[in-house]
């Protein structure tokens, strides 16, 4: 089965910090990615552009409506996912645990329809 | 004839409900199916075992008209990949057709019910409707809840399952540590809805104590090495003991303290007695046991005629050091107001005061006035038992506080 990894984070924390850190965070989602490709459960993954180059579009009374930014304003924004291969939810949330994202921000799990 | 084959699925229905739902469930992954095809199984059994006579193993007959639904349900909805899970089941079918008895996964059943990725307010619903096969009605005026929106809870929780495919599995040793701790909160749940409601009727013949404690000795069969499993047995054995000794011949509500310990179920000490010497054996202590044994230092009292305060103040010390609860922290003051007079006690209870729990917690009220009380201060101690009796849903309960508030006029103590 297999479960989407949303990353959430806060972007502007994110950004402001010291390009050291900055290092040892790309080093640790290196490894991570590793690991995952290593256990066989890494299908996909990447992080986003800020969410400042958001576009949302809705389709409203037949029209196209193209708004500037993000979908939801919120302290965290959706920076990177993982699309993973795992047995049941239990594996799926270990390793959203061991995700770098978790220890910054938070890790939404969802199980996605096999189609 | 025809009451026979009812007696005999009503006493399948309350023996092995939980056991079926769990074997079918474990296999599928699906909670609501598994039900519609147990509820549709005993509809068959009903009409056939009239028919027919009552089978030489009514389970296992249950088993198999439930697992031919099932399978069919999953197959109707299936797509090519999840023709799998029918398939596997038809083999197990072949098979256990030589096996005596049904694994019981009702273990692994509890652990999804009560899983960190299900909502904490349902996971006891969830426990009383998989496990004990309580409807849905009855489980949401437990909880003061609407029926619709308990089902509609209930529901979403069973899709959870399903959907995110939350695994039917028993954790192991390094997790069990975290995982069990919210299977033994559900189960106290259960005993403590019973517990609180004076009544405790949930249908006709069912009570929520007497169900909790079958959970509590059902979790001790099944995991007879956890010592907080047997902790928390011997805390819902030592409670069940004193039932019927909360009231007088008058129906009055009767505090612990002024209980009479020959109205205790001594049987029901002993048997808490003994699993909290074999808990307290394996060397790993937990909220579980501390609460027990300050249950125990209570019943103590029918022995020694005295209650140990020091012993339970000790204790309370433990829990509160261990869990935070403001509830320990209030039961820990009333500990120390017996050993150091009411002014301690009261200052103890002043540090809990800031926790915002407690302003609507009516022990917190009914032990402040009691100190206050006692400590002389007549004019504050009704106050507070204005608030605690108007916390108070038990009308028994309330009237006791309304006596005790108008003793402190009469005697001025």
């Amino acid at each position: 089965m297999q479960y989407m990894l949303l990353i959430y984070g806060n972007e502007s924390a994110m950004q402001s910090r010291p390009k050291e850190e900055m290092g040892q965070v790309m080093g640790a989602y290196q490894a991570y990615t590793e690991a995952m490709q290593q256990a066989g459960v890494f299908k996909e993954g990447a992080p986003l552009q800020p969410s400042a180059t958001a576009t949302t579009v809705r389709i409203a009374d037949g029209k196209a409506q193209v708004l500037d930014g993000p979908y939801a304003e919120t302290k965290e924004q959706l920076g990177g996912y993982y699309l993973i291969e795992a047995p049941d939810l239990d594996t799926a949330l270990a390793w959203a645990g061991r995700c770098p994202g978790a220890s910054h921000g938070v890790v939404e799990v969802r199980p996605v329809w096999a189609m | 004839m025809l009451r026979d084959a009812e007696a005999a699925v009503e006493t399948t229905l309350r023996r092995s409900y939980g056991k079926l739902i769990a074997f079918l469930t474990a296999r599928s992954g699906d909670v609501a199916g598994a039900e519609d095809a147990l509820s549709d199984a005993f509809a068959t059994a009903l009409v056939a075992w009239r028919a027919q006579g009552i089978p030489e193993n009514p389970e296992a007959w249950l088993l198999t008209a439930a697992r031919r639904k099932h399978i069919d349900t999953v197959r109707r909805q299936g797509t090519t990949k999840a023709a799998a899970a029918p398939l596997a089941l038809l083999a197990e079918e072949r098979s256990a057709a030589d096996e005596p008895s049904i694994p019981d996964n009702r273990l692994a059943l509890m652990f999804v019910c009560a899983h960190p990725a299900i909502d904490p307010a349902v996971r006891t619903p969830l426990m009383l409707q998989t496990i004990l096969g309580f409807d849905g009605a009855t489980i949401a005026s437990a909880f003061l809840t609407s029926p619709a929106a308990m089902s509609q809870r209930l529901v979403r929780a069973k899709a959870k399952i399903r959907g995110a495919r939350i695994p039917f599995r028993v954790p192991e040793t390094p997790e069990l540590g975290d995982r069990l701790p919210p299977v033994l909160n559900a189960i106290y749940a259960v005993f403590g809805a019973g517990w609180g409601d004076p009544a405790d009727a949930a249908t006709d013949s069912r009570s929520l104590a007497a169900e909790g404690l079958w959970l509590a000795r059902l979790l001790a069969a099944l995991l007879p090495e956890e010592p907080e499993v047997l902790g928390l047995l011997a805390l819902v054995l030592f409670a069940e003991s004193r039932r019927t000794a909360r009231r007088d011949t008058e129906g009055r509500y009767v505090p612990l303290a002024d209980q009479d310990p020959t109205g205790w179920d001594t049987a029901l000490i002993d048997e808490a007695e003994t699993h909290l010497l074999c808990a307290s054996r394996k060397g790993r202590v937990g909220r579980f046991q501390l609460e027990a044994a300050i249950q125990s230092a209570h019943a103590a009292r029918r022995r020694t005629e005295r209650v140990d305060w020091p012993a339970i103040w000790q204790l309370y010390d433990h829990l509160v050091a261990l869990t935070g609860s403001p509830v320990a922290a209030i039961n820990r003051a009333v500990a120390v107001a017996e050993i150091r007079g009411p002014a301690e006690g009261l200052s103890a209870l002043d540090a809990v005061a800031a926790d915002p729990r407690v302003s609507g917690y009516q022990p917190y009220w009914a032990a402040r006035a009691a100190l206050l009380g006692r400590a002389g201060d007549v004019a504050a101690a009704q106050a507070a038992y204005r608030h605690a009796i108007a916390l108070e849903i038990d009308p028994v309960v309330r009237s006791f506080l309304q006596q005790r508030s108008a003793g402190l006029t009469e005697t001025g103590l």
